[in-house]
């Protein structure tokens, strides 16, 4: 059948709601007389609990209850990020701080009170002793023998160590013709939903029942945890992610504060709500990236990389996270170093450390921005080194059309995808050539103009046979489609995908109506609710697309078929030879046709119309697994100028050329690139969460954090390359990518433009003031140079 | 302590007596008249998710007191169009894609409608430094821009 819904900018169902204040967000919820709460956090990075006297909160007006680790001991098990991986110690997660805190914000009391306002008053009347027990602020320090132990049953901070290899990298190094190398870092970031994390867990009192509200993505893996966790089965813990105002990975965890609230509202009997505030968000929600890479790459006489080797240390935070554990971005980082190039050998060694800082995880691209922006300084260094244009040397190292499947050095085997192709049409989009040419014109003016490539690849859409996070025991690889014709022969398709900006009630919706013959308009979705398919994870590593839209391709078939059975009967034509579409079942190239609602009808009420062995429920789930998941990959280029007065970078044109395969709504995948590239920039020249060396986040506001703001991001050139990928539908991932590619494209960018100064970008975000100093510092160095 | 608040929110008058003196007009909004439309992203006046028009200007209604509303003519995103007729800046963004997650969406409504009513808006640049105080983070803008354009070719049609 000819698709006539997946590839159309069709407008988004959830529009009309959400642009009239009508969306409903987890804080929106009006439980009956619901009950707030506010967390009491800690001021200490490391330091032993002695006392906590709640005597005075408890007084306080307002205050229903005031809890405490000590409070809650027999209320729950503590959730362990268990994974297989050697070298790996997995922190256990607890609803409060037990025994001692371990960073800044750290959840330490919860009070409960008729309203946040009094919750928060009484939070004052709390008196807790520390007994400090100095602060691991760094990770190159807190790996050191004689530092402190945060978790001392682990007998190190070294929470996970990995290593990977492939060939003799030390050899191949020594024969390379050039070797380029050096320390690179990107810091810690904060995602940074527009959203605070927010829960409002109701209880029902009749069944002992919890139904969670959670603005979350995994609303799946929360329910299995906390359903584990407190001894609730799950059907009396229904979680729910209503509309959520973004997540980009920081509302993909399951958090402490998810486990309170459910603790709380069953201890109490009642309904429970709470909302982060910036402050709390910033400082407790999960964060992101905060890697240092030692690396080197080596070149053959002919530009192609012979060999490639990595150290990176992460600063993992004070916990692992639930499920994907603390090795999740740190160890993806040395697992996609080698990114889209045929580099025959590898070592690549990681070591995520403990620090007093809130655990890292999941974030937009996921240790591919600092793989990416590692691998491509270093190909361009190469390129300088070689007297070869970025372009060319890219040309010469990317896994061509002829060569896929094909398994880089680190063991990650990519799938046919536009890897050249992209390189080629971003190129040409770019106007390339030209850019040089105004290159060249603007350093004769002396201006500092820079153009940067960054070309890379990802696994999306990952199934059965790839953990998303290395050594989970979770299932990530299937998704469940339930689609159903009711009685008045409408049509609803529930998934446990959850859509947190993505759209996917009218994505889905699309393959729907195509593949069952619906119209667009009729199809229901449901999404992030445990309630409806029996097992699901949630939306995260660009899973949606091709799991839930491969689920609802295979149900949607099979429902169709239940259709066209049953049409054969009412229009007693033989099955083979009916059409369903827009709603209907057709004798092909006749007028006789019976719609949805007939054909319910005839199977649910009209008892007569069919035999009772042909009343067949109009009903179909299918789980699909992609087995192994596809690639998706991308070439970025921008071009910037750096003001040496402010030294602000101004990025003048960025082009995006993507291969995300068959495109299901073109309007929805630019918005998608057009996002992750702002965050990009975000990354590569703004944002930076700064703690102290007492463990104290300096950058705890939106005045301190700065996300760039749409003066700062610049129109954005987008280039489909649309090659079908191997699962159903041929679908690709995309979400993520455009966080990926910028940071690198930028970086490169800007030490292209500085070049001419002799300044190199090996750290992230270039802010006015790394640029001021690398500027001075070049300036002071030229200066000795020209004395001797 | 408590005091009266009477105020016009989209057109309905509101005589809340209760009303304490330290309550935040975007927890007056949502709590107490019960419009969550209006949406609290960071409480210190910088994402502008919980703009909304107080006599007529943009206003952070996390950084104003509902008590210092008392009087006044509200205007909040549940104000301008409804899910079957949209007005035309809401229909705007909905036609370019405008919005994904949908948080920031009605302070980028309230902001958008200001600026309508008070700039030419003849640039880009001029729009993008008139958002500049209203966070995104999932469009990267270039959509937002593109829907506040098209709504201002629109007045620009039904003024001449």
């Amino acid at each position: 059948m000819r698709p006539r819904n997946v590839g159309a900018p069709i407008k988004r169902t959830e529009d009309p709601r959400l642009l009239t204040g009508r969306g409903e967000y987890s804080a929106d919820r009006k439980p009956d007389r619901p009950l707030h709460i506010a967390f009491l956090r800690s001021g200490q990075p490391h330091a032993r609990i002695a006392r906590i006297d709640t005597a005075a909160a408890q007084t306080s007006p307002g205050v229903v209850a005031v809890f405490t680790a000590e409070c809650i001991t027999g209320d729950f098990k503590p959730v362990i990020p268990f994974s297989r991986m050697p070298n790996y110690y997995a922190t256990p997660i607890v609803p409060l701080a037990t025994g001692k805190v371990r960073y800044v914000g750290e959840a330490v009391a919860a009070i409960i009170a008729t309203s946040r306002y009094l919750a928060e008053d009484a939070l004052e009347l709390i008196e807790v002793d520390y007994e400090p027990l100095g602060a691991l602020a760094r990770a190159e320090l807190a790996v050191a023998g004689d530092a402190a132990l945060l978790h001392e049953e682990a007998g190190t901070n070294v929470l996970i160590a990995r290593e990977f290899k492939k060939g003799d990298v030390a050899a191949d190094l020594k024969a390379a013709a050039v070797r380029v190398g050096g320390r690179f870092e990107m810091t810690r970031k904060a995602p940074l939903a527009m959203e605070p994390r927010s829960y409002t867990a109701e209880y029902d009192k009749r069944r002992d029942a919890i139904t969670l509200y959670t603005s979350s993505n995994i609303p799946g893996i929360v329910r299995d945890a906390i359903s584990e966790s407190l001894d609730l089965p799950g059907h009396r813990l229904r979680v729910v992610a209503p509309d959520v105002g973004g997540s980009f990975g920081s509302k993909g965890s399951l958090y402490p504060e998810e486990l309170l609230i459910c603790i709380a509202a069953r201890k109490l009997g009642r309904s429970l709500k709470w909302t982060a505030d910036r402050l709390e968000d910033v400082s407790s929600s999960s964060q992101a990236f905060a890697e240092i890479v030692d690396a080197e790459m080596g070149f053959d006489a002919n530009g192609v990389a012979t060999s490639l080797q990595a150290d990176v240390i992460g600063d993992v935070g004070a916990y692992s996270i639930y499920p994907w554990t603390c090795g999740l971005e740190p160890v993806q980082v040395v697992s996609f170093l080698p990114g889209p190039y045929k580099i025959a050998s590898y070592r690549g060694a990681v070591r995520g450390v403990a620090t007093c800082k809130p655990p890292t995880g999941p974030y937009r691209g996921v240790g591919r921005p600092i793989s990416t922006f590692v691998a491509e300084r270093l190909m361009d260094l190469g390129g300088k080194a070689l007297g070869l244009d970025p372009l060319e040397i890219r040309r010469r190292n990317l896994v061509r059309a002829e060569e896929f499947p094909y398994r880089i050095a680190s063991g990650i085997i990519w799938d046919k995808t536009g890897f050249v192709e992209c390189l080629d049409a971003a190129a040409e989009a770019a106007g390339y050539e030209h850019l040089r040419v105004q290159q060249a014109a603007a350093r004769k003016q002396g201006r500092l103009f820079g153009i940067g490539i960054a070309s890379y690849a990802e696994l999306t859409g990952i199934g059965s046979r790839i953990a998303v996070a290395p050594g989970m025991p979770i299932n990530t690889g299937s998704e469940t489609a339930k689609i159903n014709i009711d009685s008045t022969g409408g049509v609803t398709a529930a998934f446990g995908v959850a859509s947190h900006g993505q759209g996917l009630e009218t994505t889905l919706a699309q393959i729907v109506a195509d593949d069952l013959g619906a119209r667009f308009e009729d199809v229901r979705v449901i999404q992030g609710d445990s309630d409806e398919v029996p097992m699901s994870t949630g939306t995260y590593a660009s899973r949606s697309a091709v799991l839930g839209g491969g689920a609802a391709k295979h149900a949607s078939r099979i429902l169709q078929d239940k259709i066209k059975r049953v049409a054969s009967h009412l229009l007693e034509a033989n099955q083979d030879d009916i059409e369903v579409s827009d709603g209907k079942a057709a004798v092909i190239g006749t007028d006789r046709a019976v719609t949805f609602k007939q054909v319910a009808k005839a199977v649910y009420s009209d008892m007569k119309t069919l035999p009772v062995e042909a009343r067949e429920e109009l009903t179909a789930t299918y789980t699909y697994d992609p087995i192994n998941g596809t690639t998706a990959a991308a070439t970025h280029i921008a071009v910037v100028e750096v003001d040496p007065a402010t030294c602000f970078v101004k990025i003048l044109k960025y082009v995006v050329a993507e291969d995300c395969g068959r495109i299901i709504n073109p309007m929805i995948v630019d918005g998608q690139v057009h996002g992750g590239v702002a965050q990009g920039i975000g990354a590569a020249l703004f944002e930076e969460l700064i703690y102290d060396d007492d463990g104290q986040l300096l950058s705890a506001s939106l005045v301190d954090y700065v996300i760039p703001s749409a003066p700062e991001v610049p129109a954005m050139d987008v280039i489909h390359i649309e090659s079908e990928s191997a699962v159903a539908g041929g679908f690709r991932g995309m979400g993520e990518g455009g966080t990926i590619g910028a940071p690198a494209a930028i970086a490169n960018a800007i030490a292209d433009a500085l070049s001419p100064l002799g300044v190199d970008v090996s750290i992230l975000p270039m802010t006015p003031e790394r640029i001021f100093r690398l500027m001075e510092q070049a300036r002071f160095n030229a200066r000795g140079k020209a004395d001797e | 302590m408590s005091v009266t608040v009477s105020v016009t929110v989209n057109g309905t008058k509101y005589d809340v007596s209760d009303v304490e003196p330290r309550l935040l007009l975007s927890d007056f909004l949502r709590e107490t008249l019960g419009l969550t439309g209006t949406h609290v992203g960071c409480e210190h006046g910088v994402c502008g998710a919980c703009t909304v028009l107080v006599n007529g200007d943009s206003v952070r209604s996390c950084l104003m007191l509902a008590v210092q509303a008392n009087g006044a003519e509200i205007t909040t995103v549940e104000g301008l169009g409804t899910p079957v007729a949209l007005n035309t800046l809401q229909a705007e963004f909905r036609e370019h894609h405008g919005l994904q997650c949908g948080f920031c969406t009605p302070g980028m409504l309230i902001t958008g409608e200001d600026l309508l009513r008070k700039y030419p808006l003849a640039t880009d640049d001029e729009i993008r430094e008139g958002l500049s105080g209203n966070l995104c983070r999932c469009t990267g803008y270039q959509n937002i821009v593109a829907a506040i354009r098209a709504a201002a070719a629109k007045r620009a049609e039904a003024v001449t």
